[in-house]
């Protein structure tokens, strides 16, 4: 049998890997090779541990992880890049579920293994490692419901809500001081269970109450709770790596999760607190003297794009929706062999979880060179002649630097309207998912092309010379 | 409702109120479009071009004027020859006219109509708010009039407006001094920059020097306080000092510059004299000066309404016309912008016009409605028309926190943290330290890396956090031969799970992470 020495320095390698594989993605460049990193680190990670002296039972992982392995390289294979967001809600979900699942296991395997202090520490351990696992496993598995339409975006609150929480927390902290006092295991479980129950309604309850435009902070949160899961299941089992790699994906979560908070203007807690989004909120932005909105149509718009030398494209979540990011390609593609200077303006919180606009583009192999962050091209913009504007809506409403009283007053948005002419595509006049009214659209050097985003792109192209 | 299009009688008058496509947005709106022949001919539509747009040629004046429901023009009504008799006496009970109609200087007129229950709304006199901007007529001919004056100054100007260095020498560009930077100055301003030359404004409104700045145009500065901006965005009367600045600097750039274009008007006054004959005198021989306020008696003294004269080698062109002279392009805008006003008084885009006098874009331009004289009407709140002062220090505010403040509330967390982490050391076995202590330096690492990581990169850092997180699947292989029955089940599920993690966020990302090209 294999030194446990060796294994302990197979897993150092392992975190030295997965640490690379994050660092790799500092750069698109060196993406690829992290993520080779990873998977290296992950293999020297399983086999390391199934040369440990307890594993016997081979057949009862390799089977298990075959049957895994090809239902994720299933999915992995077949899902599209506007499914990204539910992937990888489901895919937190599996971790929480995995969290619990392995507390549970570890709680009735360990009869007579530990005494004293540390069996009250492994107890809590476990307590806490499935708390957290089945907070993530339903909160995932609703934030999946949300995106995928079969729960409504908006938020649904409860009466009360938050007294709802801290009562179901105050009963969680009493049946875990039952659960520590607990002489027998079957005891113990029943604790454990009411417990399970309580967190797994409370995963429900939070994210229910939160709003589909603050999906990009839900998902980074969910990623970061799972991390955390995994490093509680690592206490419990004494594992380093586990403990290693759970650090990791928790604090990735949580800088995540502040990065998107930060692009909202929004605090962490009144986030997770919910309630925003979904209600029309009527500010004294939305009075009569803002003006109509004038429409385009395709032939003008067409006309006006063959007179242009720069275009910024700022893509929202209506383009994920509509599938229109080949159209979007296709159009890039021949304004640049026009000479026309094509970029992209991607603000932080565009799209459903962080990132999402860049892969789509990248999926319609739009060259990342031209697709810009927010500050990178926000001064360049009063120097460019359209802006075209494919299903955003928030992310470009000028109230939130012209109305210091409105909903989304502070975030930081793409400032469109400093360009010469701003062609805004979407479906309807309605509003976005924060409910504002977005004074842009009323701008003197703002069109509205109205229909489905795909279509008038496609209109567009065919009307280039 | 039927829309009527006449000819237009005034001499010189090229213009249409409409032209084939509005006509067609017209009968859209639910509208009958009826044209009188030869209506567009002297602007480049003809009568087949209409009857394809779906309009109605009309053979003769006097049955478009009686067929008509709303009668839109361009000039105030006057003298019909072939009618032999005036337009204003056709607009009876019921009808409307649309016009420039200019009501300051034609109160008998509006009385007469008045007496007949007609309607007039006049385009002149509709508010400047940013609602109003796509049926301002006044700013698209002023556009164009800008425009016309430069490609004018250059037909008299015997020189390119580019500098450029040819093979038998170089050749100077043109210099351009602008005064008056409303919309027909920015137009002049743009034409000009554009022809290539050298291009110097002057407005009395210091808040327009971006606008001319943002035109590549260089703003000339008279370095005197004075707010020059009256009631909707036109100039107001300056002091006498203020004046006097002005025509020193005038004087100083007539010696330098080739061509002047003025533009400089005050609502309801003659003509501001800024070019004295003697400046004129002192410019170069061939310079060219374009007075756009010919009209209303010029900026320059020696200006002859609609003509051009030469003064010392100096043109000076005083042309009242200039959106005539580019007939075709004015009459797409003019139409354009009847378009839009018809729009908006069509809210049923049923044919049937809406004239709500709670509109203010209505209770301006409505001069006289059903025999009612409305003219003058009440002054308005410039809602729209004054932008709010930027609001950017608060945002600054809310994004930057002090710097002190920051190390200060850095330092009491750091505090915090260490006295958590003794309290946890006080209470937990050694072995729970050690991995604690691996669990907050993996915290810090992590915390390091990833802010290092490219936003456009944050999906695939999801995605391989999901796969890494499937290390979980170490935990559960553990577990597979515990004790206890359940718990061997449970730990099967995992491993299942885990790996679907595994597998499935690493090609996912892989997948992700190739579609990322560059150039």
């Amino acid at each position: 049998m294999v030194h446990q020495g060796v294994i302990t320095a197979a897993y150092i390698v392992a975190s030295i890997l997965f640490i690379l594989s994050l660092g790799g993605l500092s750069h698109q460049e060196s993406a690829r090779r992290g993520n080779l990193f990873g998977m290296i680190g992950m293999a020297i990670a399983i086999v390391a541990t199934a040369f440990n002296d307890n594993i016997e039972s081979y057949v009862y992982i390799l089977i298990p992880m075959l049957v895994g392995g090809a239902v994720g390289a299933w999915r992995a294979s077949r899902v599209q890049m506007t499914q990204m967001p539910e992937l990888v809600a489901l895919l937190h979900s599996f971790v929480g579920l995995a969290a619990v699942l392995v507390g549970f296991s570890s709680y009735l395997g360990s009869e007579g293994l530990f005494s004293g202090a540390e069996k009250v520490v492994h107890e809590v351990e476990i307590y806490l490692g499935i708390l957290i696992g089945a907070v993530t496993f339903t909160g995932s598995v609703i934030a999946f419901g949300k995106l995928q339409g079969f729960i409504t975006s908006r938020p649904i609150m409860l009466p009360g809500r938050h007294w709802v929480n801290l009562a179901g927390l105050l009963v969680c902290i009493w049946y875990g001081y039952e659960f520590l006092q607990a002489d027998s295991i079957s005891y113990g479980m029943i604790a454990l269970m009411i417990m399970t129950a309580i967190a797994l309604l409370f995963g429900i309850h939070m994210v229910v109450a939160i709003g589909g435009a603050d999906m990009p902070v839900v998902i980074s949160m969910l990623n970061s709770y799972s991390g955390w899961a995994a490093a509680a299941t690592g206490f419990m089992l004494s594992n380093d790596l586990l403990i290693v790699t759970g650090a990791l994906v928790g604090s990735s979560g949580a800088i995540l999760s502040y990065i998107m908070c930060r692009a909202m203007n929004r605090k962490f807690i009144s986030v997770i607190m919910g309630g925003f989004g979904g209600q029309s909120v009527s500010s004294a932005a939305t009075d009569a003297s803002q003006g109509t909105a004038v429409g385009i149509s395709l032939d003008e718009c067409g006309a006006a794009l063959n007179n242009i030398d720069s275009l910024v494209i700022v893509p929202g979540y209506g383009m994920a929706v509509a599938h229109a990011q080949h159209a979007v390609y296709e159009l890039t593609r021949r304004l640049r062999e026009k000479g026309v200077n094509v970029r992209f303006a991607i603000h932080p919180v565009a799209g459903r979880m962080p990132g999402h606009m860049n892969v789509l583009l990248a999926e319609a192999r739009v060259p990342y060179d031209i697709v810009l962050e927010m500050d990178e091209i926000q001064e360049d913009l009063p120097d460019t002649d359209m802006v075209m504007v494919i299903g955003a809506n928030d992310i470009v409403n000028p109230s939130a630097i012209e109305d210091p009283e409105g909903p989304i007053a502070g975030m930081p948005v793409i400032e469109a309207w400093n360009a010469r002419e701003v062609v805004v595509l979407k479906r309807s006049m309605a509003s976005g998912y924060a409910g504002v009214e977005n004074p842009l659209f009323f701008k003197p050097n703002t069109k509205m092309l109205f229909g489905d985003a795909r279509d008038s792109i496609e209109g567009l192209i065919a009307h280039l010379m | 409702m039927i829309v009527g299009i006449p000819k237009e009688v005034t001499v010189n008058e090229k213009r249409v109120a409409c032209t084939p496509s509005e006509a067609r947005r017209i009968s859209g709106l639910g509208y009958a479009v009826l044209i009188e022949t030869g209506a567009g001919e002297s602007a480049g539509f003809s009568d087949p071009e209409y009857a394809k747009a779906g309009a109605e040629v009309c053979p003769d004046a006097r049955s478009l004027w009686d067929r008509s429901d709303i009668v839109c023009k361009i000039q105030p009504p006057g003298m019909h020859p072939e009618m032999d008799c005036h337009e204003s006496t056709r607009i009876r009970d019921g009808k409307t006219l649309i016009c420039l109609y200019e009501p300051a200087q034609r109160e008998e007129m509006t009385a007469e109509i008045a007496g007949t229950g007609g309607t007039v709304l006049a385009l002149d006199a509709i508010p400047r708010i940013s609602r109003a901007q796509k049926m301002d007529v006044l700013s698209s001919m002023a556009n164009i009039a800008g425009y016309r004056a430069v490609l004018e100054a250059g037909n008299h100007f015997g020189r390119f407006f580019t500098g450029q260095i040819t093979a038998a020498g170089k050749i100077a560009p043109a210099k351009v001094l602008v005064i008056g930077a409303g919309v027909a100055g920015l137009s002049a301003i743009g034409a000009a920059v554009s022809l290539g030359a050298i291009v110097r404004a002057f407005d009395t409104r210091p808040e327009v020097k971006d606008q001319i700045e943002s035109m590549n145009a260089e703003f000339l500065d008279l370095e005197f306080e004075e707010e020059g901006g009256g009631q909707g965005g036109y100039a107001k009367v300056m002091s006498d000092a203020f004046i006097e600045a002005e025509m020193a600097l005038f004087a100083e750039q007539a010696r330098e510059v080739d061509i002047i274009i003025t533009t400089a008007l005050i609502p309801g006054r003659p003509a501001p004299k800024l070019i004295t004959a003697e400046m004129v005198r002192s410019m170069r021989t061939g310079s060219v000066i374009v007075d756009l306020a010919a009209q209303q008696g010029g900026n320059c003294e020696l200006t002859v309404p609609d003509e051009v004269v030469c003064e010392n080698g100096v043109t000076i062109i005083g042309y009242t016309d200039l959106t005539s002279r580019m007939a075709n392009q004015a009459s797409t805008l003019y139409a354009a912008n009847i378009f839009h006003l018809l729009s908006d008084l069509t809210p049923g885009k049923d044919g049937n016009l809406v004239l709500d006098l709670e509109d203010d874009i209505v209770r301006g331009s409505a001069v006289v409605k059903r025999g009612e004289i409305l003219w003058p009407p009440p002054p308005i709140e410039p809602t729209a028309a004054a932008p709010a002062p930027a609001p950017e220090p608060s945002v600054a505010e809310g994004a930057v926190e002090p710097p002190r403040n920051r190390t200060l509330s850095t330092l009491i967390g750091l505090g915090m943290g260490t006295a958590l982490i003794l309290a946890v050391g006080s209470v937990a076995p050694a072995s729970f330290m050690t991995h604690f202590t691996v669990f907050v330096l993996a915290c810090f690492i992590g915390w390091q890396v990833i802010w290092n990581v490219t936003p456009a990169l944050h999906t695939p850092l999801m995605s391989v956090t999901n796969a890494i997180s499937g290390i979980i699947l170490i935990g559960a292989m553990l577990q597979v031969d515990a004790s206890s029955q359940l718990a061997v089940w449970l730990a099967i599920v995992a491993v299942t799970l885990a790996s679907i993690n595994v597998a499935g966020g690493f090609l996912v990302t892989q997948r992700m992470l190739r579609m990322f090209r560059k150039e």
